[in-house]
């Protein structure tokens, strides 16, 4: 049987306030449990909330760059609930109205192509505390120092049918919210995590089929192992005619699992009500407009600028624009060697090999753009090899240094003395007369390939350090006298 | 609108209240009452009337985004019937 | 002290007749001795009382006094007091000492005013007659037989017992006008957003609303001027000039437009309070004000539209009590759900229950449409009501409540019946208006308020009417002691 996956998210953005959504408590991450709350985030008798005007500003940027409709009312909705880490016993979101209407984002598939995917909406919410699950005496600890936290819910239409594709939408969204600078995006301290609703059906059906919400999933790399292992679990069920609950299911990273969660288990009605503390947002065009004009370049027209003034190829523009970490980094590279070509060819090749290798993201690398962009300018000027690069590039990933003594301690440097190449390669061609007059008895066409030989003995004689360029214009032109 | 005693357990957990089998038909009847008390309202048509939710039908105040007080976690948690460690403690939470 | 109003006492502590400790001492001795009778304060708060009273005297012989400073009042037990206990006349918050003021208190701290202690109350404010309190029913001053009403129940007996010259009260649905009726006080609600609502503990934040109850309409005045106020800290507060609410006191009313709506005036109406409010209509027709017969065709409608949107805003304000960060916890919780489920059981009342069931009720899903938005078109309708009338008329008068205050025990097994009683009162909460009571006679020895409402921000119109009426009569000078039918 045949089966059609559809996914759709919902992204819990942090915006990078400096206060709260509701109060003028401290946001940040790490700090000792319960030292930023203040009496509204607390829950305290006869506290109340007052609107944090950066999160507005915030959510109508991101508005603003998706291209949605930005709600010029919009309406606070308390969503009614119990839980030890909603201290209001509600939690502050938005409902019928919220900031933030239909929109869409663009992704590139792996294919080159690009797929649009629509945006439902997105609206303002307070984050809920924590529980800390470390044995408290038989209970559990509870830290809110989360709690109102502004969030930004993006909600995706379920037009994402891999999980594959379900990442790339997320990494565009990242690269959206830190390049407008809404959120810093940090994922491994939550500041952008998702909720992913799963569903198959059977190839051509229209009905969409049963789904599980997958919880809190908290890096690009989970997005993608969640939604497959869950789709498989789907696939299993249904194919050995099972049917699949409509339910709320966590992934467990560590034994790769989702399982359904059992605080989740018991039906809800959540009672929203416009919340009777906080009043309609109401904005004007005027606002709007000065946000839209103040959004610094998108990652799509910087892919595109890439493209126009960079002469990259569209695939590696998208590519290197859909992380705004990624992008700033290779724009620096360039801006030190001066070679948008050859530091696409790194960033993407080498450097992008040793991030997934090490699964670090691009903030994370122990390899500055200057060193890379020094590295680089080596290749150009000659004095390194591309290979001697390689060395180098995994001797400043490994054990951090300096470009030019690294290549110095490695004696990575090239030898383009044309005398003291054609030594070596006079050498060469002297002791190898069997393959020498094998190179002379082939037919001309098939020279080409026997000179790798010669090039073999040349490089391993200098140690790798000759031009290969040189090297390999002098045996053609030398065996070729010879013919 | 009567409600029987299963819609008062119903409620009741939703609004997170224990109710004793001899108070639920207690409120079972007195909330009866209040609804039909409440049901008056149908008898006047409201359509195309727009829903109040606030006297001035004003719009919300933004408060400037700054950090306003410092840490009182001493003073909040000492409220606490039950913490630890600066911690709220609650019986077993699960996921 | 017993009966000087806050003139006069501010007049006595500047002429240096006694020193606020003084006065404090006395008051607070007062309360101990005789508060048994009425069971109006739930706490005293001597020492925090000594010590704003000394920091009071040294203000007044600084010569850096205003009006209040020295002079004592009483909080409702639903406003938070730093360092003092604030229940709201619940086991949920029997031992709550918050951890901050609320601005109205702050207010009044400022203006050197003394809180000597708080005072009982219904249940989270849900109530009219002050019977619904953990910590005991109410009583009367002028009848102990009687409710003083609610849920202010116990700021207006300590006010009318002379406990007190002044309290503080909220009103949601008439919960200062109908015990200051009840008490032959005169209590003002102030237009929703008036007065900050931060620290006060929300019953229903879209109606709830701090005011003063006090012995004279001059009295009401000088505290409003203490308690009103923009404050950053409540989104629904209002960002207007706070006027000086003494400053139109003595206008006179000549030509004064006064509506009677005659839905205020129906069969469910007792007759002897009929009359009551019609002599006092009559009194103020002879100071140059002109009656108009008007109509508020939903009010109602108010009814049924209120026992929907307070106790759906309730039972979500509520919420936040469940044992975890505060207040009362169960002994020995199994799980979560028992935690909260037993919390909840054990530190709510009967009514406060009942009223988040109904709300929990009203917003479950399948009944949210018909119950809470048809409520709140409901409440616009109101609105427009008012909105049409205050076009015609200046000012609305009519009774504050169908009866004087009912006997003791007499409504507690009919909630219903109990709710009816708010019929005069829920509009202009609904609505947002400011409304007050002030004394216009007695029934059988039982106080009757006369009601007035006005348009938004017009409280300083109010008791304009009110002192202008006080002036001539002296009805608000009546003490239970000199109340011929049935004293304390």
């Amino acid at each position: 049987m045949s089966w059609e996956i559809v996914i759709g998210l919902e992204i819990h953005v942090q915006l990078a306030t400096q206060s709260k959504l509701f109060s003028g408590a401290r946001v940040g991450f790490g700090a000792q449990a319960n030292t930023q709350t203040t009496l509204v985030d607390l829950g305290m008798p006869g506290a109340l909330p007052v609107f944090n005007e950066a999160a507005l500003r915030m959510a109508v940027a991101f508005g603003t760059a998706i291209d949605a409709e930005v709600c010029k009312h919009s309406v606070f909705a308390r969503k009614n609930y119990f839980y030890p880490d909603s201290p209001k016993g509600y939690q502050t979101s938005q409902m019928d109205h919220p900031i933030v209407g239909l929109g869409h984002l663009d992704i590139q598939l792996e294919d080159g192509t690009t797929k649009r995917i629509g945006v439902t909406r997105a609206h303002l919410e307070e984050d809920a505390g924590k529980s800390l699950h470390e044995d408290y005496d038989g209970m559990t600890g509870i830290d809110l120092n989360r709690s109102s936290t502004p969030l930004l819910e993006i909600v995706s239409e379920p037009d994402l049918r891999t999980a594959k594709e379900a990442v790339a939408y997320m990494r565009k969204m990242h690269a959206i919210v830190t390049t407008i600078g809404i959120s810093d995006g940090n994922m491994a301290e939550g500041s952008m995590r998702c909720d992913a609703n799963v569903s198959i059906r059977q190839k051509g059906q229209q009905k969409l089929g049963t789904r599980a919400e997958l919880k809190n999933i908290n890096s690009f790399k989970f997005i993608e192992r969640a939604i497959n292992i869950e789709v498989q679990r789907q696939i299993d069920i249904l194919e050995d005619g099972g049917l699949i609950h409509q339910e709320t299911r966590l992934y467990d990273a560590d034994k790769n699992e989702t399982r359904p969660m059992r605080s989740k288990e018991e039906a809800n009605d959540y009672r929203y009500f416009p919340c009777p503390d906080l009043l309609p947002i109401e904005i004007d065009e005027a606002y709007i407009d000065a946000i839209r004009q103040s959004l610094p370049e998108l990652p799509d027209q910087r892919s595109a600028r890439f493209v126009s003034q960079l002469n990259l190829s569209p695939y590696d523009a998208g590519v290197l624009s859909a992380s705004r970490g990624l992008a700033d980094y290779f724009e620096s590279v360039v801006a030190v060697c001066n070679d948008p070509k050859l530091s696409a060819n790194w960033v993407t090749g080498e450097l992008a090999k040793y991030m997934n290798q090490n699964n670090l993201e691009i903030d994370a690398i122990p390899l500055s753009a200057l060193q890379l962009g020094q590295l680089i300018s080596r290749i150009q000027d000659d004095t390194i090899s591309g290979k001697g690069a390689k060395t180098v590039f995994d001797e400043l990933w490994n054990n951090a240094g300096e470009v030019d003594a690294i290549i110095d301690a490695k004696g990575l440097k090239q030898v383009s003395d044309q005398g003291a190449i054609e030594a070596l390669v006079d050498d060469v061609i002297a002791q190898s007369s069997k393959q020498v007059q094998q190179y002379i008895d082939a037919e001309a066409d098939k020279r080409g390939k026997m000179l790798g030989f010669f090039m073999g003995q040349v490089m391993q004689a200098s140690k790798g350090s000759a031009n290969p360029g040189q090297v390999n214009a002098l045996l053609k032109q030398k065996l070729d006298a010879l013919c | 609108m009567a409600l029987e005693n299963a819609d008062i357990d119903k409620i009741a957990i939703l609004a997170r209240l224990q109710v004793t089998p001899s108070e639920t038909s207690d409120y079972a009847n007195s909330i009866s009452s209040i609804l039909s008390l409440i049901d008056q309202m149908q008898q006047v048509s409201t359509e195309g009337v727009e829903p109040l939710s606030n006297p001035h039908d004003a719009s919300q105040r933004l408060r400037k985004d700054e950090v306003t007080c410092d840490n009182q976690r001493e003073a909040f948690i000492a409220l606490a019937p039950a913490a630890q460690d600066g911690l709220y403690l609650v019986p077993k939470v699960l996921d | 002290m017993t009966y000087k109003t806050l003139v006069k006492i501010s007049k006595d502590l500047a002429a240096g007749d006694y020193s606020s400790r003084e006065l404090t001492q006395d008051v607070i001795a007062d309360i101990k001795a005789r508060d048994s009778i009425y069971n109006s304060f739930i706490s005293v708060s001597e020492d925090l009382a000594l010590r704003q009273a000394d920091a009071a005297d040294a203000r007044i012989s600084a010569g850096t006094a205003d009006i209040l400073t020295g002079v004592p009042f009483a909080h409702k037990d639903l406003f938070c007091t730093q360092d003092h206990t604030t229940t709201a006349a619940s086991k949920m918050l029997e031992h709550f000492v918050p951890p901050y003021e609320s601005t109205v208190g702050q207010r009044l701290l400022s203006a050197g005013a003394v809180c000597v202690g708080k005072t009982n109350m219904d249940e989270f404010a849900m109530g009219s007659s002050n019977e619904s309190s953990y910590f005991g029913v109410v009583k009367n001053p002028w009848d102990l037989m009687a409710v003083p009403g609610g849920s202010s129940g116990g700021s207006a007996a300590a006010v009318a017992a002379g406990l007190v010259p002044a309290a503080t009260g909220t009103d949601t649905g008439g919960s200062i006008r109908q015990p200051a009726s009840f008490c032959n006080l005169t209590g003002i609600k102030p237009t929703y957003g008036r007065v900050s609502r931060f620290g006060i503990i929300a019953y229903a934040s879209s109606l709830d609303q701090a005011g003063p109850m006090c012995q004279t309409a001059e009295d009401a005045a000088l505290m409003l001027n203490a308690m009103a106020g923009f404050d950053e800290q409540d989104s629904t507060s209002v960002q207007l000039d706070t006027p000086d609410f003494t400053a139109d006191l003595n206008l006179p009313l000549q030509g004064l437009k006064v509506g009677l709506p005659k839905e205020f005036f129906g069969p469910g109406l007792n007759p002897q309070v009929a009359e009551c409010v019609m002599t006092a209509v009559k009194q103020i027709e002879s100071l140059g004000a002109q009656i108009i017969d008007i109509s508020l065709p939903n009010l109602e409608l108010s009814i049924p539209a209120y026992y929907v949107i307070a106790p759906s805003e309730a039972s979500s304000n509520l919420s936040r009590f469940d044992g975890v960060r505060y207040g009362f916890r169960c002994d020995q919780p199994q799980d979560l759900m028992d935690l909260y489920c037993r919390t909840r059981a054990e530190g709510f009342g009967t009514e406060v229950k009942r009223r988040i069931m109904v709300g929990t009720y009203a917003l479950s899903e399948g009944y949210y449409d018909a119950y809470y938005v048809k409520a709140q078109r409901i409440r616009r309708l109101i609105k427009n009501d008012f909105a049409r009338a205050l076009a015609q008329v200046d000012v609305i008068m009519g009774p504050v409540a169908p009866t004087p205050a009912f006997d003791l025990g007499s409504n507690t097994k009919d909630p219903v019946a109990m709710y009816l009683e708010d019929i005069y009162t829920l509009s202009a909460n609904m609505a947002g208006i400011p409304a007050m009571s002030a004394p216009a006679g007695f029934v059988g020895g039982r106080p009757v308020g006369l009601h007035i409402m006005g348009n938004y921000f017009n409280e300083a119109k109010l008791l304009n009417i009110a002192h202008q009426y006080q002036q001539i009569t002296d009805w608000h000078l009546q003490t239970p002691a000199t109340n011929p039918a049935k004293g304390a």
